[in-house]
């Protein structure tokens, strides 16, 4: 009997200790982030934080003098740094995640986007920011269209007017980049170098094939709404090719084009334009015209190459500059295999816009770095040139874009910039929220499944997107 | 007199026990009973980040409590973890406890029994979010198992694996059983290296089946093994987390049926909700300690008489 319960003692002791290496981390996530860079404080800290909090007070009148000799900069991946690389003067490179602007260290500190992971360590940081020592004070933050709001409508963000960056310095900015990052109250609390209205991204080979045309105009009116879009796609099923990657692919398109906001005060809601994807994306799937997985993977990617059989991308300037495997020998890209019209509908995707750290020691640099790098039109073009983005400055923009001798390797010598700009143009991005970025994802995760057949109707996974909503946002109602 | 002094050097002699505990017993306060008070504390509160907004603790009592248990989702992953962890778990136990049979019977005599050894334990060296990105890289819609059984001409077009449920389920399974049945095989092999070989040849003489030896004699012996191989297998399949997961990319993919229950602690870390991650931790915890006593009372049911 003793023996009995000394082993009903050890196994259930056993069970508790091996439980609460589950439990802990739901409890213990917060304090080690916190705690750490605090005890570092107290060596460091006094000396270097009185002109940070200098700088959040007085820098609308005058910037104090730079104290910071690490300036440090998060991101997701490699993009923005490669543009400071490339067009700031005077960064020099010192290894794969430091850099030098004078005699300041970069510090990188580079996060990939995967499972939130970039914004949860963000959070930390920014959290910690009263606390941290001087040399880890993040100063520059990057984000995105799909959680800007997150940042911007908060006392974590610096206004760009604090830094000294006049209204006269961002004039030729498109309207809509603007408005990603200006808080509730109207305040402008971020700037970017780039545009990114969408395109439909075709595969040249393949539409003289099946269309006898690849010129650009002809390819539209083939394409120009989306019956007419579900029409071609029959045609070049027929010949064997896929219309596009996977159903995902359109999703940017419609998700743009929608009137209503997700989330209204606490109550998520789904615009009509989403419900349309569903459908027309079922159709698509159903007719086996294109294929559901997801985006960026091996499955996806393939179509960057001859045997992949994809007719086209949708996607703005970076996808063709920095995604579709232009450096690859034997890609579509490689060959300058692309063209690039407008398709059924208007959209932007992604962006990335730099943001100021309330707290930072190194305002003048940060400024200088918005200053050079989202408003000096020779560094813009500069850019256009060499990395075929789109930027952000209309005179640059729309001056290239009647030029005839500027033309896009990747899209076999096109010119795709009028295009662009008349894109950038009708860009409207009121109904940014806080929370888009998960809910997009959610909803994507559940239709996938409906659009696969796993679940019989629109109603089900309708009710699994609010599932996943609410397990991802307490505070969100349906 | 006597007996009294051999008490106190039996007592002193103990006492080397007890300190020789004393690093046990300071980790597991540090790392295990004090995290699972304060899991239990906070799953009463409410407290999350509302983007970069603190809200709460706001104490709820047992709100959290009833939200998780009244939702559906919670049943489902429930029963998804099990489903996968019995899935696994059979062919797991029945392989190891053939190869352990095997391995220990001196009259096969195997050869190269250590090279096996070595080989079947290996999976388990491997990573498991590594062994979940491997498998998923094989079997994607394009991927080597979809190429080999084109070029036999088994299949027309690529099977998709990661939309059925039934498949990537099977894969969630196997996966679970290949990396943990080298583990549970040294385990009952220990087991039945410990049964005296004399019971063996006793059973021989006695012109006992293989069969009978394994089901008379084996088994019994084998029981409190058996029962601690069980348990802890029930535990770990519970907590089942980074296959699934990376294999699913966190999304439980096809229709959420390959969520775990864990999977769902992950998803409230966007919103680093404290209050429903506890309140989920504390209901894991309840359930695993009922399982295992269920477990453990089947096993040792036999013994009273």
């Amino acid at each position: 009997m003793k023996k009995k319960v000394l082993g009903l003692l050890l196994s259930t002791t056993m069970v508790a200790g091996m439980l609460s290496a589950c439990g802990s981390t739901a409890t213990t996530t917060e304090t080690p982030a916190a705690e750490t860079p605090a005890a570092e404080t107290q060596t460091e800290a006094p000396a270097a934080e009185t002109p940070a909090a200098e700088a959040t007070t007085e820098a609308a009148a005058e910037l104090p003098a730079d104290e910071g000799k690490v300036l440090n900069i998060s991101a997701w991946n490699e993009e923005f740094k490669s543009r400071l690389t490339d067009h700031y003067p005077g960064y020099e490179v010192v290894d794969g995640t430091t850099g030098k602007i004078g005699d300041v260290t970069v510090n990188w500190l580079i996060t990939p986007n995967e499972e939130n992971a970039y914004q949860n360590r963000l959070d930390e940081l920014l959290l910690a920011q009263d606390s941290a020592a001087a040399d880890d004070k993040v100063d520059l933050f990057l984000v995105e269209a799909d959680y800007a709001v997150k940042y911007t409508d908060t006392d974590y963000t610096l206004p760009v007017k604090d830094l000294g960056i006049t209204d006269e310095d961002l004039k030729d900015q498109y309207a809509y980049t603007q408005a990603v990052v200006t808080d509730s109250n109207g305040v402008l609390k971020g700037t970017s170098w780039q545009g990114c209205p969408g395109v439909m991204i075709y595969n040249r080979a393949i539409a003289k094939e099946v269309f006898g045309t690849d010129e650009p105009a002809d390819i539209q009116a083939k394409f120009s709404d989306w019956d007419k879009f579900f029409e071609a796609a029959g045609e070049l099923d027929k010949a064997g090719y896929d219309v596009i990657s996977s159903t995902a692919d359109t999703f940017r398109v419609y998700q743009n084009n929608a009137k209503l906001p997700w989330v209204d005060g606490t109550k998520i809601q789904v615009d009509d334009n989403l419900k349309k994807w569903v459908e027309d994306s079922k159709k698509l799937a159903d007719a086996g015209y294109c294929n559901t997985w997801g985006q960026w993977g091996e499955d996806w990617n393939k179509g960057f190459y001859p045997e992949g059989k994809v007719f086209a991308y949708f996607g703005p300037a970076w996808l063709i500059d920095f995604c579709m495997a232009a450096d690859v020998e034997g890609s579509v890209a490689h060959d300058g295999g692309w063209a690039a019209t407008e398709g059924p509908q208007g959209f932007y995707w992604g962006g990335t816009w730099i943001c100021a750290a309330a707290g930072t020691d190194n305002a003048n640099l940060v400024a200088d770095i918005m200053r050079k790098m989202t408003c000096d039109p020779e560094v813009m073009k500069d850019i256009v040139l060499k990395d075929n983005d789109f930027v952000n400055n209309r005179p640059v923009m729309e001056g290239l874009a009647a030029d005839t001798s500027y033309s896009n390797a990747v899209l076999g010598g096109q010119n795709p910039l009028k295009m662009f700009c008349a894109g950038a143009d009708n860009i409207d991005m009121a109904n940014l929220t806080a929370y888009d970025q998960g809910l997009l994802g959610d909803f994507q995760t559940a239709m996938g499944d409906y659009i696969n057949g796993n679940f019989a109707t629109y109603d089900e996974a309708l009710e699994q997107f609010y599932t996943l909503a609410l397990q991802r946002y307490p505070e969100l109602t349906r | 007199m006597d007996k009294k002094k051999s008490n106190s050097n039996v007592v002193k002699f103990n006492r080397w026990g007890y300190i020789f505990l004393i690093p046990f017993f300071v980790t597991y306060v540090i790392f295990s009973l004090i995290p699972l008070c304060s899991t239990i504390y906070n799953s009463f509160f409410e407290n999350y980040r509302s983007g970069l907004k603190q809200i709460g603790p706001n104490f709820v009592g047992i709100n959290n409590y009833i939200n998780l248990l009244s939702s559906p989702e919670i049943w489902k992953y429930l029963i998804n973890t099990l489903i996968m962890w019995v899935g696994g778990f059979i062919p797991q136990i029945t392989i190891a406890l053939l190869l352990a049979y095997w391995f220990s019977d001196p009259s096969l005599r195997l050869k190269g029994q250590r090279f096996f050894k070595t080989v079947i334990y290996m999976p388990n060296l491997i990573m498991a979010s590594a062994f979940s990105m491997l498998f998923f890289a094989l079997f994607s819609d394009s991927g080597p198992v979809n190429q080999i059984l084109l070029s036999l001409g088994f299949i027309k077009e690529p099977f998709k694996f990661f939309q059925y449920v039934i498949a990537s389920r099977a894969l969630v399974m196997l996966m679970n059983f290949l990396m943990w049945f080298g583990n549970t095989t040294i385990l009952l092999m220990a087991g039945m290296l410990g049964i005296d070989s004399s019971l063996y040849e006793a059973a021989q003489v006695d012109g006992a089946t293989a069969s009978q030896v394994f089901f008379k004699i084996t088994m019994p012996i084998l029981k409190p093994i058996f029962t601690y191989v069980l348990i802890t297998s029930l535990i770990g399949g519970l907590q089942m987390f980074d296959v699934p997961q990376i294999l699913t990319n966190g999304r439980g993919n096809p229709t959420d049926s390959l969520t775990t229950v864990i999977m769902l602690l992950n998803r409230y870390l966007t919103s680093k909700d404290v209050g429903r991650g506890g309140a989920l931790s504390v209901f894991l915890f309840v359930v695993t300690g009922i399982l295992s006593l269920v477990v453990f009372r089947i096993n040792s049911s036999k013994d009273k008489d």
